[in-house]
């Protein structure tokens, strides 16, 4: 294909066709990320005249991630969020509840097909979807919360992006060995050798990425059964193609894309923008202390002219996204504080105070640079906006819990027939019909008694008792687990006049739970 | 044309426009983004060919797939009776009188009669099937039968309908017009009588003899009716053709009587059934077994 930017014959002469040195520079192998002189200064470099084309790459390539190996009190902790979400995620949906032969034994599922949603003790119908709405809109301002409080603590530890990341980050440490190894065989040519370990380790890839996959279809259908069904090739096409989708997206965003997700794709460190303030833990480079940077040596030689700041790097090289955090807070930083680990590590070896890079909040980092003392991040838990996230989260937490609580196993609804309002009957009486829907949310068939209240000699029958057992209660039983449709006709004596009454459905057991319907009975005008 | 030239700091070519100084560069589009547009275009052209697509005077272009709406509904509703093959094979084997047995069979009839009525049948017994007293359209959903309402005794009236020229089967009755039988005197008595059936007025030894003389074959000496006539009820709340003193007159000098078509043969046995089956659950339907134990249908229960 021809470059659309070829300039075209008779008029390219004008031009003076120019390239800046640092763009045929970015097709090399990148050592150190430190080491590129930053591409703001480049630009205004005097330009020359180098090639008769135009750049063929207009966007810097993206820069190969990796990321050193790293321990320390941060690094083991992500190491326990990674192994507690990854074990919520894989072993929940295989976790039994027994709710006796008429419900699914999974105590997570969410039944698409007769939509229920179980969880543990607990059965969500459609028509109670605002649990599920609550607990979405408690998943959000939990998300202000702890954003407010501390910082960007679920980007740095328990968002997927970075859970499944850092998965694949120790994947390629297990393959091509660490850092150094990584980056010389990035550069190596295509050997068969390389082949075969880059195989290797996207075969890896398509496992997790299959596992990954495999576990979420988990939720939504009975386990064991999924898996044998799906093993043997007889479970539904949406298993298998949801399946394909996630092993393809969970290998591609956390297998290649990795930090460019978190910098380009994903919305929320947008809204984070917002959502800091100057009281928000982050994690930061304490220029102050460290500026100008100078090596051990150099520090020796000229006592008190640099800062504890060594440039060893180390703080880049370990860095799952691959900034500069000397660069102060950027987008691309996800405060997962391995930076902190490397940085805390080699102040040790260097006999200088921890801290350099350290979790603070912007209003401590200004009183440290103004010669303050350093205080403990804790603090910023408690200020009037995380208590106000906190009381508006937990309001809701609490009128969910109240809610479920409280909430009937047993429902009726009236649908009266108005198509005709009411019917004359050979004795002279006057019925009218009715479209009950009797809800048992038990797991267990009950008997329910249905009863017409406030309605002079009002007696009812339905589509399955006869009008010779026609009585003011009638009982029906309700199938388990599901909403029964009675059709109900409720008459009464010649004479009577268009009012309200009441239904009453009561279950007959030991709840007794009850649910009232106020309705309207039509009789003719009198004449 | 416009200046084109070299944007120094980027070391791209402009496309030559300036607003108040602004340049635009231009920048290639990104391949990824040609390529997607590229494939659409090839995913166009094979729509084109593959898919009826192009208007011309009076249709569109075929397509070489043959594809067409009309076809695909078709294959839809064939999809759909296949689905239901089951259910209508057994409603063919099931005997009406037996239909009842069978509760899921029952409700999937009672929905598809519910479908098939509001085709057949809501323009002479409405929507709601609550029939026209002033059309003389029964009443659907009462539990007053002018011949009979089990599901057998529906059926039957729905397969051979009413009065139907040209079936012998169907249900036939005719009450004589009884126009200059009577004077004024005797009318006004007569329609006593046929009121104080239902407690309504005050009746005559005259009118008693009167309804006794010309009434009571078919109508019962209580009212009762007749079911094998199809002879209406007098006794009860439920009048077919009105209960006002003049509808019941012009009712004795010149009775009008209702037709229904017979279904049969415009409607497939099974649909039919179907029907029957929503009728008789519209809330007045009748069981047919009592009725069954007592053939005995015409019922003097009034005091």
């Amino acid at each position: 294909m021809s470059n659309p930017d070829d300039p075209k014959p008779g008029g390219g002469r004008d031009w003076s066709v120019v390239v800046e040195d640092g763009v045929a520079k970015t097709n090399e192998p990148v050592s150190s990320a430190v080491a590129e002189p930053e591409a703001a200064t480049r630009r205004h470099e005097p330009h020359e005249p180098s090639r008769e084309h135009l750049p063929e790459r207009l966007y810097e390539p993206r820069k190969a991630v990796h990321n050193k190996r790293i321990d320390g009190p941060f690094r083991r902790f992500k190491w326990l969020v990674m192994l507690v979400t990854l074990g919520i995620y894989y072993v929940t949906p295989w976790l039994r509840w027994d709710r006796g032969p008429y419900a699914p034994d999974q105590a997570v599922l969410v039944d698409l097909a007769n939509r229920r949603f179980y969880m543990f003790s607990i059965e969500i119908w459609p028509h109670e979807f605002y649990f599920v709405a609550g607990l979405l809109i408690m998943a959000g301002i939990g998300l202000f919360l702890v954003t407010s409080a501390v910082g960007r603590a679920w980007c740095g530890y328990a968002c997927p992006q970075t859970v499944w990341t850092d998965l694949f980050q120790h994947v390629d440490r297990f393959v091509d060995g660490d850092r150094n190894a990584r980056v010389r065989l990035d550069a190596a040519p295509w050997t068969w050798g390389k082949v075969m370990r880059r195989a290797f380790k996207w075969s890896i890839y398509l496992v997790i990425g299959f596992w990954t996959g495999g576990a979420w279809i988990m939720y939504f259908a009975d386990a064991p059964t999924l898996v044998h069904d799906f093993w043997r090739g007889e479970a539904a096409p949406v298993a298998y193609i949801t399946v394909a989708i996630l092993t393809l997206t969970t290998v591609t965003l956390g297998g290649f894309m990795r930090e460019q997700v978190c910098i380009y794709m994903c919305p929320w460190p947008r809204i984070q923008t917002a959502m800091l303030d100057e009281k928000s833990l982050i994690v930061t480079y304490k220029d102050w202390r460290g500026e100008p940077r100078g090596s051990v040596k150099k520090a020796q030689k000229n006592p008190g002219q640099f800062g504890d700041c060594i440039d060893c790097t180390q703080c880049v090289q370990v860095c799952p996204t691959g900034i500069d955090i000397r660069e102060g807070p950027q987008i691309g930083c996800i405060t997962c504080a391995l930076c902190i680990d490397a940085c805390d590590k080699v102040m040790k070896d260097i006999g200088r105070p921890r801290g350099l890079i350290d979790y603070a909040t912007l209003e401590d980092c200004e009183r440290e640079a103004a010669g303050g003392e350093p205080k403990s991040p804790l603090r910023t838990l408690m200020r009037p906006r995380t208590i106000a996230y906190f009381m508006i989260w937990a309001g809701i937490g609490g009128a969910l819990l109240f809610a479920l609580g409280n909430r009937s196993h047993t429902e009726l609804t009236v649908a009266p027939d108005r198509n005709p309002p009411f019917m004359l009957l050979s004795d002279g009486s006057v019925r009218n019909s009715y479209t009950l829907k009797l809800r048992n949310m038990e797991s267990r068939p009950r008997e329910m008694e249905i009863a017409v209240e406030g309605l002079a000699g009002g007696v009812m029958w339905t589509d399955t008792i006869g009008r010779d057992e026609a009585s003011s209660v009638q009982r029906v039983t309700v199938p388990a687990d599901l909403v029964r449709q009675v059709r109900a006709y409720v008459a009464v004596p010649e004479g009577a006049e268009s009012q309200q009454f009441t239904f009453r459905v009561t279950s007959l057991d030991a709840q007794r739970e009850t649910d009232t319907v106020q309705t309207r009975f039509d009789a003719p005008e009198e004449e | 044309m416009a200046n084109k030239r070299i944007d120094e700091p980027t070391g791209t070519r402009t496309v030559g426009h300036e607003w108040d100084g602004i340049e635009e560069l231009d920048t290639p589009l990104p391949r990824w983004w040609l390529w997607t547009f590229y494939l659409t275009v090839v995913f166009a052209i094979g729509y084109v060919i593959a898919y009826p697509a192009w208007p011309m005077i009076d249709k569109a272009t075929q397509g070489v797939l043959g594809w067409t709406s009309r076809g695909q509904l078709a294959k839809e509703m064939t999809a759909a009776d296949q689905a239901r093959a089951t259910m209508r094979e057994q409603l063919a084997r099931t005997p009406i009188e037996r239909l009842g047995e069978d509760s899921e069979l029952m409700q999937q009839a009672v929905a598809g009669g519910a479908a098939a009525f509001r085709v057949n049948c809501v323009q002479c017994h409405g929507s709601g099937a609550a029939g026209s007293q002033e059309l003389g359209y029964p009443n659907l959903n009462d539990d007053d039968w002018l011949w009979g309402g089990d599901l057998k005794a529906i059926h039957y009236t729905l397969t051979h309908g009413i009065r139907q020229p040209g079936d012998d089967e169907t249900r036939t009755s005719q009450m004589p017009p009884f126009a200059g039988a009577f004077d004024n005197a005797q009318l006004d008595q007569l329609v006593d009588h046929v009121l104080s059936l239902s407690g309504k007025a005050e009746s005559s030894r005259a009118g008693a003899q009167l309804y006794a003389d010309n009434c009571v074959a078919c109508h019962g000496a209580s009212g009762g009716g007749n079911r094998e006539l199809g002879a209406p009820r007098l006794n009860d709340a439920i009048w077919l053709r009105g209960s006002s003193r003049e509808a019941i007159k012009r009712q004795i000098l010149d009775p009008r009587m209702g037709m229904m078509p017979k279904w049969e043969g415009r409607l497939d046995p099974v649909t039919v059934k179907m029907l029957a089956a929503y009728v008789h659950s519209l809330g007045g339907g009748e069981d047919f077994i009592e009725v069954a134990k007592d053939p005995e249908v015409e019922v003097d229960e009034q005091p």
